[in-house]
């Protein structure tokens, strides 16, 4: 489902992914952990197709498709969706708006007709419900005067109501409870399914002890240095990243 | 005032001076007059190039929601002095849209002339390519006007770097109990929401447009009428939607 091959990137000046190379295929779970710095933000940009992330070399595909040569929006439309670690607040545009512009946007590109207003909010309420957000909160500005943990449950709620094909979450974890990890954790193994798939970026080994992933990679100095089972991240909570060859 | 200004008057130092000088001299000010405890809205469009002068008279207790959109192809200035009397109540807002190379104004001189009267303003300025937006609002409290609350916003968003704001917040006051609080900035659309949006497959022109409707819209927040308000945010996606 998604190629990386050989990936580089730079941001300004710097070479942050060095020759990344990951095959995610459609059911799988992956997770991806790293020291700071190791170049997992990067790697999750560079895929959504932010501004200032140059790729110099390699490739990323998704479903056969050149990933980096689409805009970030044709990205989303295509069915990739990021979880963004520092979730952005937009003053005046409320969530419901938001979703529903975003979520029309990409039906049109893919073809399809309009999401009728009734049906949206049928499915606003089905998914805000098991989220634990409430109408009040999604009527205000996007992300505005929401908590570290509504802000990643707000994410939650929009990898429901936008049903991407790929999930990919930076770092969703951080700034969370355990009873909002939980939510979120739950929200994610709602999403698994055998089309889709799932691609974790962590520091920490607590959000798989929610979400079991299949494949554990290791991120250090801009490439994956290690791949394993589950058991990769116990042993690298144990451990630490420090005794890994780079 | 008959004699053409000049660049070296404050109240016209951003002005286009040859548009000035082939629109002087001006109408005489048009008058929005509310009678003591009555209460009015009204909303201007301006989609004329011209010099708009406005004189708006508060009786005691009177109310007066106004909302202005300033968006025509050549130069523009909207010029509006306002007195209040003791306990009126005036709430301004007022929205500029500029693109191409046209040069607009807001100016606005409000006159607390009496006690316990309110002033609300909010202004927010767009301007694209080579256009200038400018405001520039005066408040000026009198001796005795105490418990004056005046409250002025004004914001600029500049859509592309070659087009340029002028946001002056002037205040005079003579009287010791007063509230006056003003603010004033002038920035970019935040890339952060920009992504935000588009990673979530909003086009970025759609995006852009989605931001700047946001940014404007508080502007008329103040509106009561749901319908004018509507109709001012419509006419403000429709210029937009023409840029994109």
């Amino acid at each position: 489902m998604l190629e990386i091959t050989n990936l580089h990137a730079t941001v300004g000046e710097r070479e942050i992914l060095k020759g990344l190379t990951l095959s995610v295929k459609a059911g799988e779970v992956h997770a991806i952990m790293g020291p700071n710095g190791a170049g997992k933000s990067t790697l999750a940009h560079v895929l959504a197709g932010r501004e200032g992330y140059e790729v110099t070399k390699g490739s990323a595909h998704f479903e056969g498709r050149d990933l980096l040569d689409m805009e970030p929006h044709e990205r989303a439309a295509a069915g990739l969706f990021l979880g963004f670690q520092y979730p952005v607040e937009i003053p005046g545009v409320s969530n419901l708006l938001f979703l529903r512009t975003a979520m029309n946007a990409q039906r049109k590109l893919r073809g399809e007709a309009e999401i009728s207003g009734a049906e949206f909010m049928k499915k606003v309420k089905a998914e805000s419900a098991t989220l634990g957000l409430d109408m009040d909160m999604l009527k205000r500005g996007v992300n505005v005067g929401f908590s570290g943990g509504e802000k990643k449950r707000n994410e939650a709620f929009q990898l429901g109501m936008l049903e991407p094909k790929f999930a990919l979450l930076d770092e969703t974890d951080s700034g969370l409870d355990i009873d909002a990890l939980r939510i979120v954790s739950e929200g994610i193994n709602r999403f698994r399914s055998a089309e889709r798939a799932v691609l974790l970026i962590t520091h920490y080994q607590r959000l798989l002890d929610h979400v079991r992933p299949d494949v554990v990679h290791v991120l250090a100095k801009g490439r994956i240095v290690e791949s394993g089972g589950p058991e990769l991240a116990l042993r690298l909570e144990a451990q630490g990243y420090e005794g890994l060859a780079a | 005032m008959s004699a053409l200004p000049t660049r070296k008057d404050e109240a016209w130092r951003y002005s286009d001076m040859a548009a000035v000088a082939a629109l002087w001299p001006p109408q005489p000010a048009r008058l929005i007059s509310v009678p003591a405890g009555e209460a009015r809205a009204d909303v201007l469009r301006v989609t004329e190039g011209g010099i708009h002068d406005l004189r708006v008279e508060l009786g005691a207790g009177a109310r007066l929601n106004l909302a202005l959109l300033v968006q025509s192809a050549s130069y523009a200035r909207v010029a509006l002095v306002a007195h209040l009397k003791a306990g009126a109540s005036l709430d301004f807002g007022g929205v500029l849209l500029g693109a191409g190379a046209v040069v607009q104004e807001i100016v606005t001189d409000i006159r607390h002339d009496e006690p316990d009267a309110e002033s609300r303003q909010r202004v927010r300025v767009v301007i694209d390519e080579r256009a200038v937006g400018t405001y520039l609002g005066r408040i000026a409290v009198a001796r005795d006007a105490q418990r004056t609350d005046a409250a002025q916003s004004a914001r600029a968003l500049v859509l592309k770097r070659t087009a340029t704001a002028n946001l002056k917040p002037e205040l005079e006051i003579y009287a010791d109990d007063v509230k006056c609080a003003h603010g004033c900035t002038v920035g970019e659309l935040d890339k952060a929401g920009l992504f935000y949006l588009q990673s979530r497959g909003v086009p970025r022109p759609e995006a852009e447009a989605l931001l700047t409707r946001a940014f404007v819209a508080d502007a008329f927040a103040g509106l009561e009428d749901a319908a004018a308000r509507e109709a001012l945010e419509a006419e403000t996606a429709r210029w937009l939607e023409a840029r994109a």
